[in-house]
């Protein structure tokens, strides 16, 4: 308490205000959907009580091995898989696009500009970047007709649009700047002497990119990927919208739900999904510390 | 060294321009569509060349009323950026110094930003219905007319909806604000207080005026990322949708060049948005310079 009095007591005051936002639109919504979840619930209404049924609910079924896996294991493994593959091209894209910006742009100016020319899609709106791919990709699309026309196929490809591979293609597409952001920061904090050390002393291009860039990038890397795979993880406008309404996703099923009006359905699986993701989180920052990164 | 002009120099540029080509592509294919004459379908070839979607769009034929999706749209937008400005500027004065509480809500700003949008959606609409139940309750209870004949639902765009969106646009404002401070230099603060200036004046004079071109950044974040957002405000908006989640519906049911008309409009908000912050931006720097 001492400690405290000696602070400017007035500046820290500043913090109420969004302090409050926080406290009444994060902390207490969360903590009611975890308590929401193991309420029970009619057609109508939520009832206060203390039952586990909503959470073994989704696991039904789901520890009998000797049959199919359950609806819930199949939704988590094909989200994982959306995870990991976005995870891999955003970064391999994300990655290199920074490259280029921290290491092969010199003025200042050029590096700005092009920069924000990266940046600026994440200011528009994400469903028109979705539904801007129909014109190409569709069966009528530039692409289909691209293939017939050159007789690379002999008939329109049904799976470039609302398939798996237009989803993650969705994903990059508007997700690549959160590893570009991260990982350029990274890139432009390293000390240039390094790399002309690294370079008079004889090594090539690819074993400073090896040896010096890529680790002490590590702390952008990271960053990215939280990013990343916390936002596909609990999507379900880009997963609905890129595959047709017909593929699941955990953030699905708590949409659906949401809209039957389970709401303790709907916060149990809430909660699931947000102990996965924390998990992740905390298995990465265990590598950085994101505080000294900005 | 890395900068000379070789092989692996024009691999990089290349590659760098297919990237730019791959986010500004297809949003130029729709916005090249949207201008289709009337006969025109959502793929090529073009049909014609005329503004017949847009004045199909501007007379809600076939369409919900769009119009009044995107005034509400601008509305919540402006009102998420004042006080996204407000409330992380002040916030980031504040985190200058450590105060009781500043490591969980430093916690909380980041978590706020990985937290899947759905789950602080759900949680979010949770509170306000409980929030209705006890309003409820506290009519029956207490017998309040106004309540019991008037009361319908706490649940709405500028309650819930406005608090959803401020959770995902202030962890950037508090963000940039961390930025600017991280680089910013004491001495011309200390000279002022120095020189026998108050808090406030220091503030207004010399501080406010250092950091005014990134305040415009929070602004252009605010902002546009609001007028955009939609995963969660997907629970929270009450009645009255805003334009991205009226945009959602669409991509099922419409299958006219209508949708790309309305898309180019949006896109074309968020340009001028964008383009008004850049040019304020750049205004602000050389003024000081």
């Amino acid at each position: 308490m001492m400690k405290f009095l000696k602070l400017k007591p007035t500046v820290g005051l500043l913090s109420i205000p969004y302090s409050l936002i926080f406290i009444f639109f994060f902390f207490i919504p969360l903590t009611l959907t975890f308590i929401i979840s193991f309420w029970d619930y009619n057609e109508y209404s939520i009832i206060p009580d203390f039952i586990f049924e909503n959470y073994s609910y989704i696991f039904k079924d789901c520890f009998n091995f000797e049959k199919d896996m359950c609806v819930t294991f199949k939704t988590y493994l094909s989200t994982f898989i959306f995870c990991f593959v976005t995870w891999f091209f955003t970064l391999i894209i994300g990655f290199f696009v920074a490259y280029f910006l921290a290491f092969y742009v010199n003025s200042i100016t050029w590096q700005i500009v092009l920069f924000l020319l990266c940046t600026i899609p994440f200011w528009t709106s994400n469903v028109i970047r979705m539904i801007s791919w129909i014109p190409l990709l569709g069966r009528n699309g530039l692409v289909n007709d691209f293939l017939l026309s050159t007789g690379l196929a002999d008939a329109p490809q049904e799976w470039l649009l609302y398939s798996g591979f237009s989803i993650v293609l969705a994903f990059v597409h508007l997700y690549t700047l959160f590893m570009i952001v991260p990982i350029f920061n990274s890139m432009m904090r390293i000390d240039k002497s390094i790399i002309e050390a690294a370079y008079d002393n004889g090594a090539n291009g690819f074993q400073i990119l090896w040896n010096i860039i890529i680790p002490l990038c590590k702390p952008g890397i990271v960053i990215g990927s939280i990013f990343v795979i916390t936002v596909v993880m609990g999507d379900f406008i880009t997963i609905g919208i890129m595959g047709g309404q017909q593929i699941p996703s955990i953030g699905k099923i708590i949409y659906v739900e949401m809209s039957y009006l389970q709401l303790p359905a709907a916060a149990a699986n809430a909660v699931i999904l947000l102990a996965l993701t924390l998990l992740i989180i905390w298995i990465m920052t265990k590598m950085i510390d994101i505080r000294k990164e900005l | 060294m890395l900068n000379k002009k070789n092989k692996t120099y024009y691999v990089c540029v290349f590659f760098f321009c297919l990237f730019v080509l791959f986010l500004y592509g297809p949003t130029f294919t729709i916005i090249l569509l949207s201008f289709q004459g009337p006969d025109g379908g959502l793929t090529f070839p073009l049909n014609g060349v005329s503004t017949y979607w847009f004045e199909e769009l501007w007379r809600g034929g076939s369409v919900v009323d769009i119009g009044s999706a995107f005034k509400r749209s601008i509305i919540l937008g402006v009102i998420v950026m004042v006080l996204t400005v407000l409330l992380s500027v002040s916030a980031g004065l504040a985190f200058r110094k450590k105060f009781w509480g500043s490591d969980t809500l430093f916690f909380a700003t980041v978590a706020s930003l990985i937290v899947p949008s759905i789950v602080l959606s759900l949680g979010v609409a949770l509170q306000f219905r409980l929030l209705d139940d006890f309003t409820k309750w506290l009519g029956s209870t207490f017998d309040i007319n106004y309540i019991n004949e008037f009361f319908q639902t706490t649940l709405g765009m500028f309650t819930s909806g406005l608090g959803a969106q401020l959770t995902w646009t202030l962890p950037f404002g508090l963000l940039i604000m961390f930025a600017v401070f991280n680089r910013f230099d004491k001495s011309y603060e200390e000279a002022a207080r120095d020189l026998g200036a108050t808090p406030w004046k220091t503030f207004k004079e010399v501080v406010f005026p250092l950091i005014a071109p990134s305040i415009i950044g929070i602004a252009l974040f605010g902002f546009t990322l609001s007028y955009d957002e939609l995963a969660r405000s997907s629970q929270v908006m009450g009645a009255g949708n805003t334009l991205p989640l009226e945009l959602k519906g669409l991509t099922t049911t419409v299958t006219t060049p209508v949708i790309y008309a309305l898309g180019t409009v949006t896109t074309f908000v968020s340009f001028s948005v964008i383009g008004i912050s850049i040019a304020c931006y750049i205004w602000l720097k050389r003024k000081k310079g």
